[in-house]
């Protein structure tokens, strides 16, 4: 026993600490899956389709069979006849009982249904060999009718595969209450009905997808290093798919450099390394070329949108009715028909309203698979209300502040545990506050002055403003919710802490980062939580092996679920050290305190033993209560009971120069709330990046695909991914209302600034050109569509 | 992205270079900063059999003053000439054009005469070589040639260069005090321009179009205009006799009012 005199204390949670794992990657030491090699290792080389749609009549392997340092060349029909899978990729989320999904299986076998598929693989020595001898694989197609949009999926004349009849793969409603619903909608003072199309996105993740898979020398077993979110999925899913026992599959996700969602399916090129290296006993790797990811890799969103809103007099909400039509792609990847349904929840935003009614078809075409992308359905949600608000302010003729203002939930006032018409139970929001102190950073009355002077002066660079507030649920999830959503996995997350003999601790975290800091966020609850130094802490994570237990990074879940696990273990083994430090103190348990990492008996202060000395008791075991085991570890697995509804509102204006239709963001100012925060400064940075991604949709990127289903925009040059230059220095503030789904009270950060900003930048270009009778506009607002809409509006010929 | 197999040889003189073009005629394609060269290559849309890199020729690189011009060396990168002294005052257009390309990764390592030679239409400096009325000198086997920018761009990444010769040295003549301007315009910041307007004016104004052709061109209507004192109205007719590409981000419709706002626009700064 010792009395220390000079506490160690702690207060990590709730500062900005910078992130301990950038010094490595900003100065390129980042072990990335490509930047690992081993000895005898191939690389494959995809023969992929270039066609959308077609038939395959022959392929001729001869010439790239030849080619040196080739090792083999295997066609679909071949690797689906080595019996390599038991299953084609799976599809997590089977939406409906009746919802149709076409077997995809890693190699096109007699038909190809989007450009890009994968027809054949090269095995080759080198990625440069791999490659050349993937040009010399002779194919020869015959062209079917491809369907190449949502409209042309809809009207049916050709069919995405031809064994179909229709292109429809399912049809799924959330209508709580239709009488209710149709009563709201029966003779509505107000009667708003938009129309909105959320353009297909390419994620484009800093670094492209990649594969390695090493047999084991023992025969047997393989390890996986994948450019993943996903290890554990992963792991569980090359299982189901290939028979290959999950003990004998390991997966590593290394550095992995951003995903966006687009790294959290179970892929082709997974499935084809993993096979084919415990099949043949070599190493077998491939990475991603840019263009080929914008081919290979899932994209983002894809919908037509229809929202009614019916509103009384005073535009205040009765009802709110959406339909959507959702672009799957040629396949449903692990969770492509559940993203529109995770939208679904809603699209009724921050509002109370009374009726509310959902329908979503999903449509097969021949494009690339859509899947989750950073937001996942909800920001496109959250546009479709917010934009939709907005028009119902001009016809009410009120501002878009003062429309909010009416119908926001609790009107505006502080609420806890509020259920709301589309079923779900919002944790807790305070909304007004939160719009008041946007509006008064972004000074809205003197932008509001400023755009009237210019409208006045008739000055050729106009100004608009735009708002959004949005609430969003993340914390994904409430297994029994996702049960309930038809979801094949539950929503819980595992984490181990250990308090070594030396009284480091070491975190086990099933949750796996892509880019979002896990490591230091995790080290500042133990730190708190231990009473320890955060650097005492290390962070263990993205490998099966060390990390058997968990369900990964996606839907802002990392904090709400995996944090919380953390910390609930992190109390375990302070309860634990507690009953040995009250053996040793010969006080009683009752009569500890806790603090700043020490035990001390209350009321005699100098009575005190640190939590590392306990750790050192626990590890010899030479002195610990009867029947305890030695050690200080404990794991928890935490399954929420309830998502998590982190909310903001984001202001921002921008200047249109009508002569030429190029809009300028000049401001934005995200006052964001997920409720309490661990650590400030990597909330901020995925608050900016966030916002940066949802501009990117408002203003630059969209995948544009011809009617024959080819992408004519798959290279950096042409798909504008925006940068730093583009965006204006942003003003972020927070309001903090505690989450009531968790004892942390957190939310999730990751996506709100994405399932925000498209709508607020929409919001703003339409606010500009309001004067010349504009009421909406598509995205991307590019300078050529802003001065096209300008000239029509104007009368003028387009 | 991968491009196709190529050998690769280093040219230590511009006559290596020279006699390294002779011996491989079509097939070997000259390598000096890379950022246009290499990206083809990546795409499989160049297939040279042999790449001569000219990057180690450091005694093309400089910037001198010859008397009523200054002289370039073709492998002065686009920073050396952003940052230039002597073209501060003598030739500002053209420090400024390639202060607007790219980024400045790309203006680190792509050159002058890399970016002629190229002959893009979309690029930022032929149009200013064209607004300054340069000339460029050519070297062959034969000796070397002095040619007019005006002929020099012939049609889609063509120029009036042989296949045996080098671009070895850019002459600016001396243009201080002359009104100028260089109108970019772009969706990101970084971006190559969807139209770009250089304007010279002076005793004979010369006013060039970025990306309202196959090739990059001067436009002698609106140069036409200005000489006979139309100022800024001149630019009524940027967008006649041009014959803009269509893409993504432009119809030709589009351009053509580009063009006419933007040499508006580099008309009023030039005589501003
Ligand atoms: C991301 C990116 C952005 C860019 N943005 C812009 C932009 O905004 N505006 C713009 O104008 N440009 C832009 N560029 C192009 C850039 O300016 C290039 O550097 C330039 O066009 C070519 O110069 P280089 O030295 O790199 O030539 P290289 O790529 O090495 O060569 C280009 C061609 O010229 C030939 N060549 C090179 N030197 C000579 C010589 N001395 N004599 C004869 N032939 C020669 C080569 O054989 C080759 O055919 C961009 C490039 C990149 C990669």
């Amino acid at each position: 026993m010792t009395a220390v005199e000079d506490p160690i204390t702690t207060t990590a949670i709730g500062t900005p600490m910078k992130r301990r794992e950038d010094p490595k990657l900003l100065a390129g030491e980042g072990k990335y899956v490509d930047d690992i090699h081993v000895v005898g290792q191939l690389w494959m080389g995809m023969v992929r389709s270039p066609l959308a749609h077609a038939r395959i009549t022959s392929i001729d392997t001869s010439a790239a069979e030849a080619a040196e340092g080739v090792h083999s060349v295997l066609t679909g029909p071949q690797l689906q006849e080595m019996g390599l899978w038991l299953a084609p990729l799976p599809c997590a989320w089977p939406v409906t009982e009746d919802m149709v999904n076409p077997p995809h299986y890693p190699t096109a076998i007699d038909e190809v249904h989007h450009v890009g598929e994968i027809v054949a693989v090269v095995l080759a020595d080198s990625r440069y060999g791999a490659a050349d001898a993937a040009e010399q694989v002779i194919v020869d197609y015959e062209p079917l009718d491809a369907v190449a949009s949502i409209a042309a999926a809809r009207d049916g004349s050709a069919t995405a595969h031809s064994e179909h009849e229709t292109n429809k793969a399912f049809h799924w409603p959330l209508v709580p209450d239709p009488d209710a619903l149709e009563a709201a909608f029966a003779n509505p003072a107000h009667h708003v009905k938009a129309n909105f199309v959320q353009q297909r996105l390419i994620p484009a993740a800093m670094e492209p997808r990649g594969v390695l898979a090493v047999p084991s020398p023992m025969g047997g077993d393989v390890t996986l290093y994948s450019a993943t979110q996903v290890p554990h999925i992963l792991k569980v899913m090359i299982a189901a798919t290939t028979g290959i026992p999950e003990s004998k599959i390991r997966v590593v996700a290394p550095a992995v450099g951003g995903g966006f969602g687009a790294k959290l399916n179970i892929n082709p090129d997974e499935i084809l390394a993993v096979t084919l290296a415990n099949r043949l006993g070599r190493a077998v790797r491939w990475t991603e070329s840019r263009s080929e990811a914008a081919f290979s890799t899932h994209q983002g969103r894809g919908q037509l949108q229809t929202i009614e809103l019916a509103a009384d007099a005073d535009g205040k909400l009765q009802g709110v009715r959406v339909h959507i039509d959702a672009d799957m792609g040629a396949y449903m990847m692990l969770i492509t028909p559940g993203v529109p349904l995770l939208g679904s929840f809603l699209y009724t935003g921050v509002y109370d309203v009374p009726a509310f009614g959902f329908t979503c078809d999903g449509y097969f075409t021949n494009l690339t698979p859509t899947d989750a992308y950073r937001g996942a359905g909800r920001p496109e949600a959250s546009y479709a209300i917010e934009r939709a608000m907005d028009i119902l302010a001009a016809q009410v003729g009120i501002g878009p502040d003062e429309i909010r203002r009416r119908n926001y939930l609790a009107g505006g006032e502080y609420f806890e545990n509020l259920e709301v018409p589309s079923t779900l139970v919002f944790d807790s929001g305070h909304y007004g506050p939160n719009l008041d102190r946007a509006l008064e950073l972004a000074d809205y009355d003197g932008l509001r002055a400023e755009q009237a002077r210019r409208r006045a002066a008739g000055e050729s660079k106009q100004l608009g403003i735009g708002m959004v507030t949005y609430v969003e649920i993340c914390g994904l999830a409430p297994s029994r919710a996702l049960g309930g959503l038809s979801y094949g996995a539950g929503g819980w997350e595992h984490a181990t802490v250990r308090l070594l003999p030396t009284g480091k601790a070491e975190v086990v975290s099933g949750s796996t980062p892509h880019g979002q800091g896990h490591e230091t966020t995790w080290s500042q609850i133990v730190a708190d939580k231990l009473g320890i130094p955060p650097e005492d802490v290390t962070v263990l994570h993205s490998d099966t092996a060390i990390s058997p237990l968990g369900l990964d990074t996606y839907g802002s879940r990392s904090l709400a679920v995996g944090g919380v696990a953390i910390a609930a273990a992190c109390d375990k083994v302070v309860e634990k050290a507690k009953q040995i430090a009250a053996h040793q103190m010969e006080a009683s348990a009752d009569d500890l305190e806790f603090a700043g990492g020490m035990f001390s008996v209350s009321g005699s202060p100098d009575q005190a033993m640190p939590i590392q000395a306990i750790a050192f008791g626990a590890f010899t075991a030479h002195n610990l209560p009867d029947g305890m085991e030695p050690n200080l570890q404990e794991q928890v697995t935490f399954d929420p009971t309830n998502f998590v509804f982190p909310f903001g509102t984001h202001v921002c204006a921008v200047e249109i120069d009508e002569d030429t239709g190029a809009v300028e963001l000049l401001s934005y100012v995200a006052v964001d709330d997920c409720g309490n925060q661990i650590n400030p400064m990597i909330v901020e940075g995925q608050v900016h990046g966030g916002i940066v991604q949802g501009v990117a949709q408002a203003l630059f990127e969209e995948a544009c695909y011809d009617e024959d289903g080819n992408l004519t925009n798959p290279s950096m040059m042409d798909y504008l991914v925006p940068s730093a230059a583009d965006v204006p220095s942003m003003v972020t503030d927070y309001t903090v209302t505690p989450s009531t789904s968790n004892p942390l009270g957190v939310k999730g950060a990751g996506e709100a600034g994405t399932i925000s900003s498209a709508a607020a930048v929409m919001n703003a270009v339409v606010d500009a050109l309001s004067p010349y009778g504009v009421v909406d506009m598509d995205m991307p607002a590019t300078p050529q569509r802003v001065w096209r809409t300008i000239n029509e509006a104007k009368g003028g010929q387009a | 992205m991968i491009p196709a197999a190529f050998d690769y040889q280093v040219a230590d003189s511009a006559d290596a270079a020279i006699a390294a073009l002779a011996e491989h005629g079509d097939d070997a394609k000259l390598l000096a900063g890379g950022h246009s060269l290499i990206p083809l290559m990546r795409f499989r849309l160049a297939t040279p059999g042999v790449v001569v890199d000219i990057g180690r020729i450091s005694d093309l690189s400089y910037i001198n003053d010859g008397g009523d011009h200054v002289a370039i060396g073709a492998m002065t990168t686009h920073r050396a000439i952003e940052t230039s002294e002597l073209l501060a005052t003598e030739a500002p257009l053209l420090r400024h054009v390639a202060g607007q390309v790219g980024d400045p990764q790309v203006r680190h390592r792509g050159t002058l005469g890399g970016s002629l030679a190229h002959g893009d239409p979309a690029s930022d400096l032929p149009a200013a070589l064209l607004a300054h009325g340069g000339v460029l000198v050519a070297r062959g086997p034969g000796g070397e040639r002095e040619i007019a920018a005006s002929d020099f761009f012939t049609g889609f990444l063509e120029t009036a260069l042989a296949g045996d010769e080098i671009i070895t040295e850019i002459r600016i003549p001396k243009a201080a005090g002359v009104g100028w301007s260089y109108q970019k315009f772009n969706r990101r910041a970084q971006d190559w321009a969807i139209v770009g307007a250089a304007v010279m004016l002076g005793d004979a104004p010369k006013v060039a179009l970025v990306n309202m052709g196959s090739a990059p061109m001067r436009h002698s209507g609106v140069e036409a205009g200005l000489a006979g004192g139309g100022g800024a109205d001149a630019a009524s007719v940027a967008g006649d006799d041009t014959d803009p590409p269509e893409d993504l981000n432009a119809d030709a419709e589009y351009r053509k009012h580009l063009a006419r706002v933007l040499v508006g626009r580099g008309i009023t700064e030039a005589s501003g």
